[in-house]
């Protein structure tokens, strides 16, 4: 099997086919504001990208941080010692977070881009390039994931080409508490236990006002019955324990009377408090 | 010309500033989401982080933090905390981050986190900051679907107290100071820039019901409760060891009182011959009498801590007994329908 020199173009098999990317929103979040804080007259941001990767291969993005840098047509230029800095105090809090590939907000690629990442693979095997559109030019946000490949005629490594990955965004669940907060632009004051609630069992009620209507619409024949609906429904219905309602009863009231307990209890601990306050610094001696 | 403006400016720099006081705490999407990410990630090890941002008016606005490192107990990790500080500092000024500090936020387990240590940082940043801030986040409370984020602040009159470093009963009374008063919580806002919103918005779309209205919906809040009430419990020990000081104290007082009011009479008893002796009578006071030294009054602070954690505790109990009998009802009327 020489090479010949008209053979196919080779890409190098996909080590990465099944590569994947997961990014933590933390990290959207940085990108967004280190972009709205660049200095004038940088058009894009550049930074690095911390995480780790995953043992079946995907790599699970979940820190980052803005490195400055020059870009003019011809060259780049990377602040190397801020990028050493940052990622050894990173390191001091969280030493399991190491580079896994870097950022730049701006749909596409470029040339430049291809230059900074031949210096970040000289830092990691394979980095992830990740673009962020801040621009929308698309009319959405956009934000891709790429790895280099490399292109080979033959045994000739010809250039290196960005292949898009799948990319995932994922939230923890903590993070999905305050994600009601983290949409709007501003919120007046965070939910306590009792208004959070309300919401939720609001949003249940309409969840159940929804299933209502729908198997209301197919009984009369409005809405084309759907199998696996149905299913799902009944599966819902059935699986309320069957309890006589005596036996429920029992459990709720036992319950009730538990928590009726502790809150007896505190309220006391804290009238108890309040004496014991008063006495302490009302006696006088002498 | 000069003379006037020479005034007038040394003037402006005697004025005192008034400083308004502090109404509102807003932070920054951003930065609620670090401090999440880090105290979740080290629970349920506590760790802490430095807040930075504006001091504007009467808000005082967080646009940024970043963690600090786990500190081993060693000598030499002293001065590497101290540098990896500037170090941060300094890398975020170069990406225009504001680097004005305004606090620091740490992380605690089912809100015990009223210590004298968190007094002492307090006092530290007062110290060369105007206006500072701690903010709690507990990590064990996000499982309930509940965001538990605190904002704290030193009340006035209990750091002049502090720094007076009395706590007597008196000192206490006078300022009408009770162990409410110990910290001030201030309302939290959240603002978000509208790049940040938009993508967030398009990324997970406003589905009926979220991950965290499941969280709230569940049943069992058992095990949560069960730890606060041992928590409660070991305070109202703390509690108790506190108080057998005071009794102690006031019981040796008494009886100081008594051997003092002993000592007087025979002294008096001892003049009254002298004087039909005709000799020169002895003072009426012996500072040199080991009665007569006064016994120092325990400082109170602990135990207003403690007092003050014991009703957090209680405050959640609340909280959560609240939710659960929501629970408990609205299950009872879907059972009847």
């Amino acid at each position: 099997m020489a090479a010949d020199d008209h053979t196919v173009l080779q890409l190098s098999t996909p080590s990465t086919a099944n590569l994947s990317a997961k990014v933590h929103p933390l990290v959207i979040f940085n990108i967004c504001d280190c972009y709205v804080r660049r200095p004038d007259q940088a058009e894009r941001v550049i930074g690095t990208l911390l995480g780790s990767v995953l043992p079946d291969g995907t790599v699970d993005i979940r820190n980052s941080y803005a490195v400055p840098h020059t870009e003019s047509a011809e060259q780049v230029a990377l602040d190397i010692e801020y990028h050493h800095n940052m990622v050894v105090s990173h390191q001091k809090v969280n030493p399991k977070e190491v580079i896994v590939g870097w950022y730049s907000t701006g749909l596409g690629v470029t040339g430049g881009s291809a230059l900074i990442h031949d210096f970040y693979s000289r830092e990691v095997p394979n980095p992830v390039h990740l673009t962020v559109d801040t621009g929308f030019r698309n009319g959405e946000g956009t934000i891709k994931a790429y790895v280099s490949v490399n292109l080979a005629l033959g045994d000739r490594q010809l250039a290196a080409q960005f292949q898009e990955i799948p990319l995932d965004l994922r939230m923890v669940e903590a993070e999905r508490l305050g994600f009601d907060i983290l949409k709007t632009t501003a919120v007046d004051k965070l939910p306590n236990d009792l208004e959070g609630m309300e919401v939720t069992m609001q949003r249940l009620l309409a969840l159940i006002d929804d299933v209502y209507k729908y198997v209301d619409d197919v009984v009369e024949g409005r809405v084309a019955a759907d199998n696996s609906i149905g299913r799902f429904i009944s599966d819902t219905v059935a699986s309320l324990p069957k309890l006589s309602p005596s036996v429920f009863d029992k459990l709720v009231n036992d319950s009730l009377q538990d928590q009726l307990l502790l809150l007896y209890l505190s309220s006391i601990t804290r009238t108890q408090l309040g004496l014991a306050e008063k006495l302490n610094t009302a006696a006088q001696i002498l | 010309m000069a003379n006037s403006m020479a005034k007038s400016f040394l003037q402006a720099a005697a004025t005192e500033e008034v400083v308004s006081p502090l109404r509102v705490v807003q932070i920054e999407g951003l930065v609620i989401l670090k401090i999440i990410k880090h105290c979740k990630e080290f629970s349920p090890a506590l760790v802490t982080g430095q807040l930075l941002g504006l001091d504007v008016g009467s808000v005082l606005e967080v646009t940024n933090c970043f963690p600090f490192p786990i500190r081993e107990e060693d000598e030499e990790i002293e001065a590497d905390g101290a540098n990896y500080q500037l170090e941060m500092m300094r890398c975020l000024r170069e990406v225009n981050v504001d680097n004005n500090t305004v606090g620091w936020y740490q992380s605690t387990i089912l809100g015990s986190y009223q210590t004298v240590e968190l007094i002492e940082t307090f006092m530290n940043y007062q110290e060369n900051i105007r206006r500072c801030v701690c903010i709690i986040y507990d990590p064990s409370r996000s499982n309930q679907g509940v965001l538990a984020l605190k904002a704290l602040k030193l009340s006035d009159s209990f750091m002049e107290l502090y720094r007076a470093n009395s706590f007597t009963g008196e000192k206490l009374r006078e300022k009408n100071l009770s162990w409410m008063d110990i910290f001030e919580e201030i309302p939290i806002k959240v603002s978000n820039s509208a790049l940040i919103s938009a993508f967030m918005t398009e990324l997970e779309s406003d589905t009926p019901v979220t991950q965290c209205d499941y969280d709230r919906l569940q049943l069992s809040s058992n095990p949560y409760m069960e730890r606060n009430m041992e928590f409660l419990i070991e305070c109202m020990d703390d509690l108790s060891v506190e108080q057998q000081k005071f009794q102690f104290y006031y019981r040796s007082l008494s009886r100081q009182q008594a051997q003092q009011q002993a000592w007087l009479q025979k002294r008096r008893a001892d003049n009254m011959q002298r004087k039909a002796a005709g000799e020169d009578p002895l003072p009426e006071e012996d500072p040199s009498n080991p009665i007569f030294k006064p016994i120092p009054e325990p400082s109170r602070l602990e135990s207003f801590l403690i007092t003050n954690q014991i009703a957090n505790y209680c405050n959640q109990i609340n909280g959560v007994s609240g939710q659960s009998f929501n629970r408990l009802y609205l299950m009872k009327s879907l059972h009847d329908n």
